[in-house]
Protein backbone atom coordinates (compact mmCIF):
# COMPACT_ATOMS: atom_id res chain seq x y z
CA UNK A 1 0.00 0.00 0.00
CA UNK A 2 1.27 3.38 -0.83
CA UNK A 3 1.71 5.43 2.03
CA UNK A 4 0.66 9.29 2.11
CA UNK A 5 2.09 11.69 4.78
CA UNK A 6 -0.04 14.51 5.64
CA UNK A 7 0.51 15.35 9.05
CA UNK A 8 3.27 17.83 8.43
CA UNK A 9 2.03 19.31 11.96
CA UNK A 10 3.03 16.49 14.01
CA UNK A 11 6.80 15.74 12.42
CA UNK A 12 8.65 16.63 9.23
CA UNK A 13 10.79 14.13 7.95
CA UNK A 14 14.88 14.64 8.03
CA UNK A 15 16.33 16.01 5.23
CA UNK A 16 19.13 13.80 4.05
CA UNK A 17 21.32 17.05 3.81
CA UNK A 18 20.39 17.92 7.67
CA UNK A 19 21.29 14.22 8.66
CA UNK A 20 24.60 14.59 7.03
CA UNK A 21 25.26 17.57 8.64
CA UNK A 22 24.44 16.16 12.69
CA UNK A 23 26.25 13.40 12.02
CA UNK A 24 29.80 14.15 13.25
CA UNK A 25 28.17 15.09 15.87
CA UNK A 26 26.41 11.96 16.89
CA UNK A 27 29.91 10.45 16.25
CA UNK A 28 33.30 11.78 16.43
CA UNK A 29 32.94 14.92 16.95
CA UNK A 30 31.10 14.55 20.54
CA UNK A 31 32.93 17.74 22.38
CA UNK A 32 31.18 20.08 24.73
CA UNK A 33 31.32 23.24 23.35
CA UNK A 34 32.17 24.88 26.53
CA UNK A 35 35.48 22.99 26.69
CA UNK A 36 38.90 24.84 25.75
CA UNK A 37 40.47 21.98 23.88
CA UNK A 38 40.46 21.26 20.24
CA UNK A 39 36.98 18.61 20.61
CA UNK A 40 35.18 21.41 22.27
CA UNK A 41 36.20 24.32 19.98
CA UNK A 42 34.71 21.83 17.03
CA UNK A 43 31.43 21.63 18.62
CA UNK A 44 31.45 25.22 19.55
CA UNK A 45 32.12 26.20 16.57
CA UNK A 46 29.59 24.08 14.93
CA UNK A 47 26.66 25.65 17.55
CA UNK A 48 28.27 29.37 16.69
CA UNK A 49 27.45 28.31 12.82
CA UNK A 50 24.19 27.33 13.80
CA UNK A 51 23.20 30.21 15.58
CA UNK A 52 24.04 32.23 12.24
CA UNK A 53 21.86 30.50 9.82
CA UNK A 54 19.09 30.10 12.52
CA UNK A 55 19.49 33.73 12.91
CA UNK A 56 19.36 34.73 9.03
CA UNK A 57 15.91 32.82 8.87
CA UNK A 58 14.20 35.59 10.94
CA UNK A 59 16.68 38.07 9.95
CA UNK A 60 17.69 38.43 13.81
CA UNK A 61 21.66 38.96 15.06
CA UNK A 62 22.90 35.46 16.35
CA UNK A 63 23.66 36.91 19.76
CA UNK A 64 19.91 37.05 20.12
CA UNK A 65 19.16 33.41 19.18
CA UNK A 66 18.74 31.16 22.15
CA UNK A 67 18.24 27.38 21.39
CA UNK A 68 16.34 24.99 23.27
CA UNK A 69 14.34 21.52 23.41
CA UNK A 70 11.35 22.64 21.66
CA UNK A 71 8.83 25.21 20.76
CA UNK A 72 7.28 24.48 23.80
CA UNK A 73 10.47 25.29 25.88
CA UNK A 74 10.69 28.04 23.69
CA UNK A 75 7.19 29.58 24.62
CA UNK A 76 7.83 28.84 28.33
CA UNK A 77 10.83 30.82 28.14
CA UNK A 78 9.76 33.24 26.63
CA UNK A 79 5.94 33.80 28.03
CA UNK A 80 7.28 32.93 31.90
CA UNK A 81 10.45 34.94 31.33
CA UNK A 82 9.76 38.06 29.96
CA UNK A 83 6.62 38.32 31.83
CA UNK A 84 8.48 37.68 35.03
CA UNK A 85 10.96 39.93 33.66
CA UNK A 86 9.37 42.93 33.69
CA UNK A 87 6.78 42.62 36.86
CA UNK A 88 7.90 45.29 38.39
CA UNK A 89 5.92 47.56 35.92
CA UNK A 90 3.06 45.41 35.82
CA UNK A 91 1.35 42.02 35.80
CA UNK A 92 -1.01 42.08 33.05
CA UNK A 93 -0.42 39.67 29.62
CA UNK A 94 -2.28 39.90 26.81
CA UNK A 95 -3.12 36.75 24.57
CA UNK A 96 -4.59 35.69 21.71
CA UNK A 97 -7.47 32.56 22.42
CA UNK A 98 -5.71 30.18 19.98
CA UNK A 99 -2.64 29.88 20.95
CA UNK A 100 -0.78 26.57 21.81
CA UNK A 101 -1.57 25.19 24.59
CA UNK A 102 2.18 26.24 25.29
CA UNK A 103 1.50 29.72 25.90
CA UNK A 104 -1.86 29.79 27.18
CA UNK A 105 -0.38 26.86 30.51
CA UNK A 106 2.43 29.16 30.77
CA UNK A 107 -0.07 32.00 31.38
CA UNK A 108 -2.16 29.81 33.47
CA UNK A 109 0.84 29.32 35.25
CA UNK A 110 1.67 32.71 36.07
CA UNK A 111 -1.42 33.39 37.19
CA UNK A 112 -1.48 31.33 40.05
CA UNK A 113 1.78 33.75 40.88
CA UNK A 114 -0.72 36.47 40.79
CA UNK A 115 -0.54 37.65 36.80
CA UNK A 116 -3.56 38.71 35.09
CA UNK A 117 -4.39 37.64 31.58
CA UNK A 118 -6.72 38.88 28.57
CA UNK A 119 -7.64 36.48 25.99
CA UNK A 120 -8.77 38.20 22.64
CA UNK A 121 -11.22 36.22 19.94
CA UNK A 122 -10.43 35.38 17.20
CA UNK A 123 -13.39 35.94 14.14
CA UNK A 124 -14.47 32.97 12.51
CA UNK A 125 -11.91 32.37 10.09
CA UNK A 126 -9.24 32.26 13.35
CA UNK A 127 -8.05 35.64 13.05
CA UNK A 128 -7.21 38.18 15.45
CA UNK A 129 -8.30 41.62 15.20
CA UNK A 130 -5.56 44.18 16.22
CA UNK A 131 -8.08 46.50 17.10
CA UNK A 132 -9.36 43.77 20.03
CA UNK A 133 -5.64 43.27 21.27
CA UNK A 134 -4.96 47.10 21.66
CA UNK A 135 -8.19 47.75 23.37
CA UNK A 136 -7.46 44.78 25.73
CA UNK A 137 -3.97 47.12 26.63
CA UNK A 138 -3.87 47.98 30.31
CA UNK A 139 -1.46 50.14 32.33
CA UNK A 140 -0.39 47.56 33.89
CA UNK A 141 -0.10 45.06 30.51
CA UNK A 142 3.76 43.78 29.79
CA UNK A 143 3.27 41.27 27.65
CA UNK A 144 1.55 40.43 24.44
CA UNK A 145 1.73 37.43 22.91
CA UNK A 146 -0.08 36.51 19.59
CA UNK A 147 0.87 33.40 17.53
CA UNK A 148 3.01 33.95 13.93
CA UNK A 149 0.45 31.22 12.45
CA UNK A 150 -1.97 28.40 14.08
CA UNK A 151 -1.09 24.91 13.50
CA UNK A 152 -4.55 23.84 13.69
CA UNK A 153 -6.71 25.90 11.13
CA UNK A 154 -3.36 27.50 9.17
CA UNK A 155 -4.55 31.22 9.67
CA UNK A 156 -1.47 33.84 9.43
CA UNK A 157 -2.32 36.38 12.18
CA UNK A 158 -1.26 40.34 12.05
CA UNK A 159 1.61 40.24 13.99
CA UNK A 160 3.54 42.96 12.57
CA UNK A 161 0.38 45.15 13.53
CA UNK A 162 -0.18 43.91 16.49
CA UNK A 163 3.71 44.96 17.20
CA UNK A 164 3.09 48.61 15.85
CA UNK A 165 1.15 49.85 18.63
CA UNK A 166 2.36 47.66 21.75
CA UNK A 167 5.84 48.32 21.38
CA UNK A 168 5.79 52.42 21.43
CA UNK A 169 3.31 51.37 24.47
CA UNK A 170 6.98 49.56 26.13
CA UNK A 171 4.83 46.66 26.26
CA UNK A 172 6.77 43.76 24.60
CA UNK A 173 5.63 41.60 22.05
CA UNK A 174 6.03 37.82 21.95
CA UNK A 175 5.27 36.11 18.72
CA UNK A 176 4.48 31.66 18.52
CA UNK A 177 6.32 31.30 14.96
CA UNK A 178 6.68 27.29 15.56
CA UNK A 179 4.41 26.89 12.74
CA UNK A 180 5.58 29.44 10.39
CA UNK A 181 8.68 29.64 10.67
CA UNK A 182 10.90 28.09 7.96
CA UNK A 183 7.67 28.35 5.73
CA UNK A 184 7.20 31.90 5.24
CA UNK A 185 9.33 34.69 5.46
CA UNK A 186 9.56 36.10 8.32
CA UNK A 187 11.77 38.92 9.58
CA UNK A 188 11.61 39.95 13.34
CA UNK A 189 12.12 43.62 12.15
CA UNK A 190 9.52 44.39 9.88
CA UNK A 191 7.69 42.19 12.38
CA UNK A 192 8.27 44.14 15.19
CA UNK A 193 8.85 41.34 18.04
CA UNK A 194 10.90 41.40 20.69
CA UNK A 195 10.60 37.74 21.17
CA UNK A 196 10.15 34.75 18.58
CA UNK A 197 9.61 31.08 19.03
CA UNK A 198 10.89 28.57 16.38
CA UNK A 199 11.37 25.11 15.66
CA UNK A 200 13.05 23.08 13.25
CA UNK A 201 11.31 19.68 13.65
CA UNK A 202 8.47 21.94 11.72
CA UNK A 203 10.64 22.54 8.39
CA UNK A 204 12.50 19.13 8.09
CA UNK A 205 15.19 19.56 11.18
CA UNK A 206 15.23 17.21 13.79
CA UNK A 207 13.53 16.47 17.10
CA UNK A 208 14.99 18.51 20.13
CA UNK A 209 16.41 21.19 17.89
CA UNK A 210 14.22 24.86 18.79
CA UNK A 211 15.14 28.11 19.39
CA UNK A 212 13.97 31.19 20.97
CA UNK A 213 14.56 34.88 19.25
CA UNK A 214 14.80 37.27 22.37
CA UNK A 215 15.55 41.45 21.49
CA UNK A 216 18.69 43.07 22.48
CA UNK A 217 18.60 44.76 25.54
CA UNK A 218 14.85 43.00 26.47
CA UNK A 219 14.85 41.59 30.29
CA UNK A 220 13.78 37.95 30.54
CA UNK A 221 14.59 35.52 32.73
CA UNK A 222 15.85 32.25 32.64
CA UNK A 223 13.49 28.82 32.78
CA UNK A 224 16.27 26.43 33.28
CA UNK A 225 19.03 27.92 35.80
CA UNK A 226 22.68 26.56 35.39
CA UNK A 227 26.08 27.50 33.42
CA UNK A 228 27.01 30.21 31.13
CA UNK A 229 25.44 28.28 28.42
CA UNK A 230 23.69 30.73 25.91
CA UNK A 231 24.62 33.60 27.56
CA UNK A 232 23.33 32.28 30.85
CA UNK A 233 19.90 32.41 30.02
CA UNK A 234 19.10 28.28 29.34
CA UNK A 235 21.42 26.30 31.38
CA UNK A 236 22.99 22.43 30.19
CA UNK A 237 25.08 21.45 27.89
CA UNK A 238 24.49 21.71 24.57
CA UNK A 239 22.39 19.23 22.38
CA UNK A 240 24.89 19.98 19.30
CA UNK A 241 23.63 17.30 17.05
CA UNK A 242 19.93 18.18 17.43
CA UNK A 243 21.12 22.27 17.30
CA UNK A 244 23.28 21.56 14.08
CA UNK A 245 20.40 19.87 12.62
CA UNK A 246 17.96 22.83 13.35
CA UNK A 247 20.89 25.43 11.81
CA UNK A 248 21.30 23.35 8.68
CA UNK A 249 17.57 22.92 8.35
CA UNK A 250 16.84 26.81 8.66
CA UNK A 251 19.96 27.62 5.63
CA UNK A 252 18.03 25.44 3.32
CA UNK A 253 14.43 26.38 4.34
CA UNK A 254 15.77 29.93 3.52
CA UNK A 255 17.19 29.04 0.65
CA UNK A 256 14.29 27.21 -0.39
CA UNK A 257 11.38 28.85 0.73
CA UNK A 258 9.91 30.52 -2.72
CA UNK A 259 10.83 27.07 -3.98
CA UNK A 260 8.80 24.69 -1.17
CA UNK A 261 6.32 27.41 -1.37
CA UNK A 262 5.23 27.65 -4.86
CA UNK A 263 5.26 23.88 -5.21
CA UNK A 264 2.73 23.30 -2.28
CA UNK A 265 0.27 26.01 -2.49
CA UNK A 266 -1.47 24.50 -5.76
CA UNK A 267 -1.54 21.50 -3.73
CA UNK A 268 -2.98 22.86 -1.05
CA UNK A 269 -5.69 24.75 -2.95
CA UNK A 270 -6.63 21.77 -4.61
CA UNK A 271 -7.21 20.69 -1.45
CA UNK A 272 -9.30 23.62 -0.27
CA UNK A 273 -11.00 23.36 -3.32
CA UNK A 274 -12.13 20.03 -4.32
CA UNK A 275 -12.59 18.33 -1.19
CA UNK A 276 -15.72 20.53 -0.10
CA UNK A 277 -16.89 19.78 -3.73
CA UNK A 278 -16.24 15.81 -3.51
CA UNK A 279 -18.20 15.50 0.17
CA UNK A 280 -21.22 17.55 1.26
CA UNK A 281 -21.24 19.44 4.72
CA UNK A 282 -17.37 19.97 4.68
CA UNK A 283 -16.75 23.39 5.70
CA UNK A 284 -12.78 24.85 5.24
CA UNK A 285 -11.25 25.78 8.89
CA UNK A 286 -9.07 29.25 8.95
CA UNK A 287 -8.37 31.46 6.68
CA UNK A 288 -8.49 31.62 3.19
CA UNK A 289 -6.49 33.83 1.89
CA UNK A 290 -4.02 34.62 4.91
CA UNK A 291 -2.93 30.73 5.58
CA UNK A 292 0.12 28.90 5.29
CA UNK A 293 1.27 26.84 2.05
CA UNK A 294 1.35 23.83 3.40
CA UNK A 295 -2.19 23.42 5.33
CA UNK A 296 -5.58 22.31 4.57
CA UNK A 297 -8.19 22.22 7.17
CA UNK A 298 -11.94 21.32 7.46
CA UNK A 299 -14.58 20.19 9.74
CA UNK A 300 -16.70 17.26 8.09
CA UNK A 301 -20.30 17.49 9.47
CA UNK A 302 -22.12 14.48 11.25
CA UNK A 303 -18.88 12.50 11.79
CA UNK A 304 -15.99 12.38 14.56
CA UNK A 305 -12.31 13.16 13.61
CA UNK A 306 -11.01 10.18 15.61
CA UNK A 307 -13.01 7.80 13.43
CA UNK A 308 -12.01 9.59 9.91
CA UNK A 309 -7.97 9.21 10.83
CA UNK A 310 -8.40 5.55 11.94
CA UNK A 311 -10.35 5.03 8.18
CA UNK A 312 -7.44 6.70 6.26
CA UNK A 313 -4.64 5.23 8.32
CA UNK A 314 -5.77 2.01 7.10
CA UNK A 315 -5.18 3.07 3.45
CA UNK A 316 -2.14 4.26 4.13
CA UNK A 317 -2.77 8.04 4.64
CA UNK A 318 -1.79 9.81 7.65
CA UNK A 319 -3.37 13.32 8.80
CA UNK A 320 -4.48 14.77 12.20
CA UNK A 321 -7.81 16.42 14.16
CA UNK A 322 -8.46 18.77 16.74
CA UNK A 323 -11.47 16.25 18.03
CA UNK A 324 -11.61 15.65 21.53
CA UNK A 325 -11.76 11.98 20.90
CA UNK A 326 -7.94 12.25 19.29
CA UNK A 327 -7.02 14.85 22.17
CA UNK A 328 -6.20 12.58 25.22
CA UNK A 329 -7.93 14.84 27.30
CA UNK A 330 -10.62 14.41 25.41
CA UNK A 331 -11.28 18.10 25.30
CA UNK A 332 -12.76 19.78 22.06
CA UNK A 333 -10.15 21.89 19.91
CA UNK A 334 -10.22 25.30 22.19
CA UNK A 335 -9.20 26.49 18.65
CA UNK A 336 -12.18 25.78 16.61
CA UNK A 337 -14.49 26.44 19.41
CA UNK A 338 -12.96 30.12 20.02
CA UNK A 339 -13.84 30.29 16.19
CA UNK A 340 -17.61 29.76 17.00
CA UNK A 341 -17.97 26.51 15.86
CA UNK A 342 -20.47 24.47 17.97
CA UNK A 343 -19.09 21.33 19.60
CA UNK A 344 -20.81 18.57 17.01
CA UNK A 345 -18.69 20.30 14.20
CA UNK A 346 -15.66 21.23 16.05
CA UNK A 347 -15.54 17.28 16.74
CA UNK A 348 -15.19 16.59 12.55
CA UNK A 349 -11.90 18.39 12.88
CA UNK A 350 -9.56 17.15 9.59
CA UNK A 351 -5.97 18.68 9.26
CA UNK A 352 -4.00 17.70 5.99
CA UNK A 353 -0.93 19.43 6.36
CA UNK A 354 1.62 18.86 3.18
CA UNK A 355 5.48 17.75 3.62
CA UNK A 356 8.06 18.78 0.70
CA UNK A 357 7.79 15.06 0.09
CA UNK A 358 3.62 15.70 -0.97
CA UNK A 359 3.15 14.95 -4.69
CA UNK A 360 0.05 15.35 -6.42
CA UNK A 361 -0.60 12.20 -6.46
CA UNK A 362 -1.02 11.98 -3.22
CA UNK A 363 -3.36 14.56 -3.12
CA UNK A 364 -5.17 12.68 -6.00
CA UNK A 365 -4.87 9.41 -3.58
CA UNK A 366 -6.39 11.28 -0.75
CA UNK A 367 -9.31 12.75 -2.75
CA UNK A 368 -10.33 9.32 -3.72
CA UNK A 369 -10.17 7.37 -0.97
CA UNK A 370 -11.59 10.08 1.40
CA UNK A 371 -15.24 9.94 0.24
CA UNK A 372 -16.22 6.75 1.12
CA UNK A 373 -14.54 7.15 3.85
CA UNK A 374 -17.21 9.90 5.23
CA UNK A 375 -19.69 8.16 3.55
CA UNK A 376 -18.99 5.08 5.66
CA UNK A 377 -19.05 7.10 8.78
CA UNK A 378 -21.73 9.28 8.09
CA UNK A 379 -24.25 6.19 7.16
CA UNK A 380 -23.30 4.60 10.94
CA UNK A 381 -23.38 8.31 12.16
CA UNK A 382 -26.87 9.32 14.41
CA UNK A 383 -26.57 12.46 13.69
CA UNK A 384 -26.65 11.53 9.92
CA UNK A 385 -29.49 9.90 9.96
CA UNK A 386 -31.37 12.98 12.06
CA UNK A 387 -29.93 14.92 9.54
CA UNK A 388 -31.52 13.24 6.45
CA UNK A 389 -34.88 12.66 8.57
CA UNK A 390 -35.15 16.44 8.68
CA UNK A 391 -34.90 16.91 5.01
CA UNK A 392 -31.35 17.22 4.59
CA UNK A 393 -29.41 15.82 1.99
CA UNK B 1 -3.35 2.09 20.79
CA UNK B 2 -6.40 0.17 19.94
CA UNK B 3 -6.61 -3.89 20.24
CA UNK B 4 -6.84 -6.21 17.01
CA UNK B 5 -10.50 -6.91 18.14
CA UNK B 6 -10.78 -3.14 18.39
CA UNK B 7 -9.54 -2.59 15.31
CA UNK B 8 -11.60 -4.92 13.56
CA UNK B 9 -14.90 -3.92 15.17
CA UNK B 10 -13.91 -0.32 14.35
CA UNK B 11 -13.44 -1.89 10.32
CA UNK B 12 -16.13 -4.01 10.34
CA UNK B 13 -18.78 -3.04 12.97
CA UNK B 14 -21.70 -5.58 13.26
CA UNK B 15 -25.26 -4.27 13.28
CA UNK B 16 -25.31 -0.90 12.13
CA UNK B 17 -28.48 0.49 11.09
CA UNK B 18 -31.93 1.75 12.58
CA UNK B 19 -34.87 -1.06 12.89
CA UNK B 20 -37.52 0.51 11.53
CA UNK B 21 -40.40 -0.65 14.03
CA UNK B 22 -38.48 -0.92 16.89
CA UNK B 23 -39.88 -2.25 20.23
CA UNK B 24 -37.60 -0.10 21.59
CA UNK B 25 -34.94 2.74 21.52
CA UNK B 26 -31.61 4.08 23.90
CA UNK B 27 -29.86 7.08 23.24
CA UNK B 28 -26.95 8.11 25.42
CA UNK B 29 -24.11 10.56 24.88
CA UNK B 30 -23.77 13.74 22.88
CA UNK B 31 -22.10 15.23 20.35
CA UNK B 32 -20.13 17.66 23.07
CA UNK B 33 -17.99 14.72 24.23
CA UNK B 34 -17.44 13.34 21.00
CA UNK B 35 -19.90 9.99 21.37
CA UNK B 36 -23.49 9.90 20.87
CA UNK B 37 -25.03 6.08 20.59
CA UNK B 38 -28.57 4.90 19.25
CA UNK B 39 -29.54 1.73 19.91
CA UNK B 40 -32.96 -0.43 18.99
CA UNK B 41 -34.39 -3.50 19.57
CA UNK B 42 -36.92 -6.12 18.73
CA UNK B 43 -37.65 -7.97 21.02
CA UNK B 44 -39.77 -11.97 20.58
CA UNK B 45 -40.88 -13.32 23.80
CA UNK B 46 -38.03 -12.31 26.25
CA UNK B 47 -35.65 -12.16 23.84
CA UNK B 48 -33.63 -9.53 21.91
CA UNK B 49 -34.53 -10.51 18.58
CA UNK B 50 -32.48 -8.24 16.77
CA UNK B 51 -29.94 -5.28 17.60
CA UNK B 52 -29.02 -2.34 15.95
CA UNK B 53 -27.09 0.69 16.67
CA UNK B 54 -25.50 3.89 15.23
CA UNK B 55 -22.70 5.78 16.77
CA UNK B 56 -21.12 9.05 16.64
CA UNK B 57 -18.12 9.41 17.63
CA UNK B 58 -14.75 7.62 18.18
CA UNK B 59 -12.86 4.27 16.77
CA UNK B 60 -13.68 2.67 20.56
CA UNK B 61 -17.01 4.00 20.48
CA UNK B 62 -18.27 2.92 17.16
CA UNK B 63 -16.42 -0.86 18.36
CA UNK B 64 -18.35 -0.77 21.41
CA UNK B 65 -21.47 0.18 20.26
CA UNK B 66 -20.46 -3.12 17.47
CA UNK B 67 -19.58 -5.66 20.61
CA UNK B 68 -22.72 -4.30 23.05
CA UNK B 69 -24.78 -5.13 19.67
CA UNK B 70 -23.08 -8.74 19.17
CA UNK B 71 -23.03 -9.68 23.05
CA UNK B 72 -26.99 -8.63 23.26
CA UNK B 73 -28.09 -10.06 20.13
CA UNK B 74 -30.31 -12.95 21.18
CA UNK B 75 -29.79 -12.76 25.13
CA UNK B 76 -32.77 -12.86 27.19
CA UNK B 77 -33.55 -9.26 28.52
CA UNK B 78 -32.39 -9.66 31.73
CA UNK B 79 -28.77 -11.77 30.34
CA UNK B 80 -28.74 -8.45 28.12
CA UNK B 81 -29.31 -6.27 31.01
CA UNK B 82 -26.35 -8.16 33.10
CA UNK B 83 -23.45 -7.38 30.32
CA UNK B 84 -21.72 -4.58 32.18
CA UNK B 85 -19.13 -1.61 30.63
CA UNK B 86 -16.42 -3.94 32.06
CA UNK B 87 -16.81 -7.33 30.10
CA UNK B 88 -18.00 -5.19 27.29
CA UNK B 89 -14.02 -4.00 27.11
CA UNK B 90 -12.80 -7.23 28.20
CA UNK B 91 -14.21 -8.66 25.13
CA UNK B 92 -12.47 -5.79 22.66
CA UNK B 93 -9.43 -6.83 24.41
CA UNK B 94 -9.06 -3.78 26.49
CA UNK B 95 -9.90 0.25 25.49
CA UNK B 96 -7.23 2.68 26.44
CA UNK B 97 -7.64 4.69 29.90
CA UNK B 98 -8.93 7.61 28.56
CA UNK B 99 -11.55 5.35 26.43
CA UNK B 100 -13.20 3.52 29.11
CA UNK B 101 -16.02 5.79 29.08
CA UNK B 102 -17.10 5.18 25.60
CA UNK B 103 -17.48 1.60 26.86
CA UNK B 104 -19.62 3.04 29.89
CA UNK B 105 -21.97 4.25 26.87
CA UNK B 106 -22.29 1.56 24.86
CA UNK B 107 -23.57 -0.64 27.90
CA UNK B 108 -25.94 2.78 28.88
CA UNK B 109 -27.77 2.56 25.53
CA UNK B 110 -28.57 -0.55 25.03
CA UNK B 111 -30.22 -0.42 28.72
CA UNK B 112 -31.86 2.50 27.90
CA UNK B 113 -33.45 0.77 24.90
CA UNK B 114 -34.53 -2.64 27.13
CA UNK B 115 -35.54 0.09 29.98
CA UNK B 116 -37.91 1.84 26.87
CA UNK B 117 -39.14 -1.46 25.31
CA UNK B 118 -40.34 -2.25 29.58
CA UNK B 119 -42.17 0.89 30.10
CA UNK B 120 -44.14 0.69 26.83
CA UNK B 121 -44.87 -3.02 27.72
CA UNK B 122 -45.99 -1.46 30.83
CA UNK B 123 -48.11 0.96 30.13
CA UNK B 124 -45.48 3.79 31.36
CA UNK B 125 -45.16 6.79 29.97
CA UNK B 126 -41.30 6.63 28.07
CA UNK B 127 -38.89 9.16 27.79
CA UNK B 128 -39.47 8.84 24.39
CA UNK B 129 -42.84 10.00 24.39
CA UNK B 130 -42.01 12.62 26.75
CA UNK B 131 -39.85 14.20 24.01
CA UNK B 132 -36.79 13.82 26.12
CA UNK B 133 -33.80 13.41 24.12
CA UNK B 134 -30.22 13.17 24.83
CA UNK B 135 -29.79 16.90 23.67
CA UNK B 136 -32.15 18.06 26.08
CA UNK B 137 -30.72 17.08 28.72
CA UNK B 138 -27.98 19.36 28.17
CA UNK B 139 -29.38 21.96 30.32
CA UNK B 140 -30.27 19.89 32.98
CA UNK B 141 -27.67 19.86 36.20
CA UNK B 142 -27.23 15.95 36.97
CA UNK B 143 -25.64 14.58 34.27
CA UNK B 144 -22.28 15.79 32.64
CA UNK B 145 -22.46 17.65 29.67
CA UNK B 146 -20.02 16.41 27.54
CA UNK B 147 -20.91 12.52 28.61
CA UNK B 148 -24.17 12.45 29.67
CA UNK B 149 -22.75 10.39 32.81
CA UNK B 150 -24.89 10.72 35.55
CA UNK B 151 -23.40 13.10 38.10
CA UNK B 152 -23.06 11.77 41.66
CA UNK B 153 -25.31 13.70 43.87
CA UNK B 154 -22.68 14.95 46.47
CA UNK B 155 -20.12 15.89 44.01
CA UNK B 156 -21.62 17.62 41.14
CA UNK B 157 -18.28 19.73 40.66
CA UNK B 158 -16.60 16.28 38.89
CA UNK B 159 -17.81 13.82 36.50
CA UNK B 160 -16.47 10.35 37.18
CA UNK B 161 -16.42 8.74 34.02
CA UNK B 162 -14.29 11.62 31.65
CA UNK B 163 -13.07 13.56 35.05
CA UNK B 164 -13.87 17.04 33.88
CA UNK B 165 -14.24 19.65 36.78
CA UNK B 166 -17.31 21.78 36.47
CA UNK B 167 -18.37 25.02 37.96
CA UNK B 168 -21.71 26.27 37.46
CA UNK B 169 -22.67 29.14 34.98
CA UNK B 170 -23.51 32.40 36.56
CA UNK B 171 -26.07 33.62 33.22
CA UNK B 172 -27.72 30.29 33.06
CA UNK B 173 -26.70 27.71 36.32
CA UNK B 174 -26.00 25.06 33.61
CA UNK B 175 -23.18 23.32 34.66
CA UNK B 176 -20.03 23.91 32.42
CA UNK B 177 -16.43 22.95 32.46
CA UNK B 178 -14.43 24.67 34.76
CA UNK B 179 -11.73 27.05 33.20
CA UNK B 180 -13.80 27.00 30.09
CA UNK B 181 -14.00 31.39 28.06
CA UNK B 182 -17.27 30.49 27.56
CA UNK B 183 -20.31 28.52 29.25
CA UNK B 184 -21.34 25.07 26.92
CA UNK B 185 -25.64 26.19 27.09
CA UNK B 186 -25.77 29.48 26.70
CA UNK B 187 -22.30 30.91 25.78
CA UNK B 188 -22.07 33.55 28.18
CA UNK B 189 -18.44 34.43 29.14
CA UNK B 190 -17.69 32.00 32.90
CA UNK B 191 -13.99 33.54 33.08
CA UNK B 192 -13.45 36.03 35.52
CA UNK B 193 -12.63 39.36 33.64
CA UNK B 194 -9.51 39.93 33.86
Amino acid sequence: MTSVYLDRIAATPLLAEVREAMAPYLGEAFGNPQSLHAAGRRALEAVDEAREDVAALVGARAADIYFTASGTEANNFAVKGLALGQQAKGRHIVVSAIEHSSVLNSVKALEKQGFISTRVPVDAAGRVDPADVEKALTPATVLVSVMTANSEVGTVEPVAEIAAFCRPKGVLVHTDAVAAAGSIPLDVETLGVDALSLAGDQFYGPKGGAALFVRKGVRILPLVDGGIQEAGRRGGTENVPAIVGLGRAARLAARDMTLRRDALTPLRDRLLEELPRRIGHVLVTGSRTERLPYHASFCVEFVEGEAMLLSLDMQGIAASSGSACTSKALKASHVLLAMGLDHATAQGSLVFSLTDAAAGGDVDRLLEVFPPVVDRLRRMSPLWTEHLKKGGS
Amino acid sequence: MYSDKVMDHFANPRNVGVIPDADGTGQVGNPVCGDMMTFTIKVDGDRLADVKFQTFGCGAAIAVSSMVSEMAKGKTLAEAKAITNDLVAEELGGLPKNKMHCSNLGADALHEAIKDFEDKRAGRATRAAAGASAHEHEGESCACPYCDTALEEEDKTVCRACRIEFEECPACGGITKKGDAKCIHCGAPTAKPA
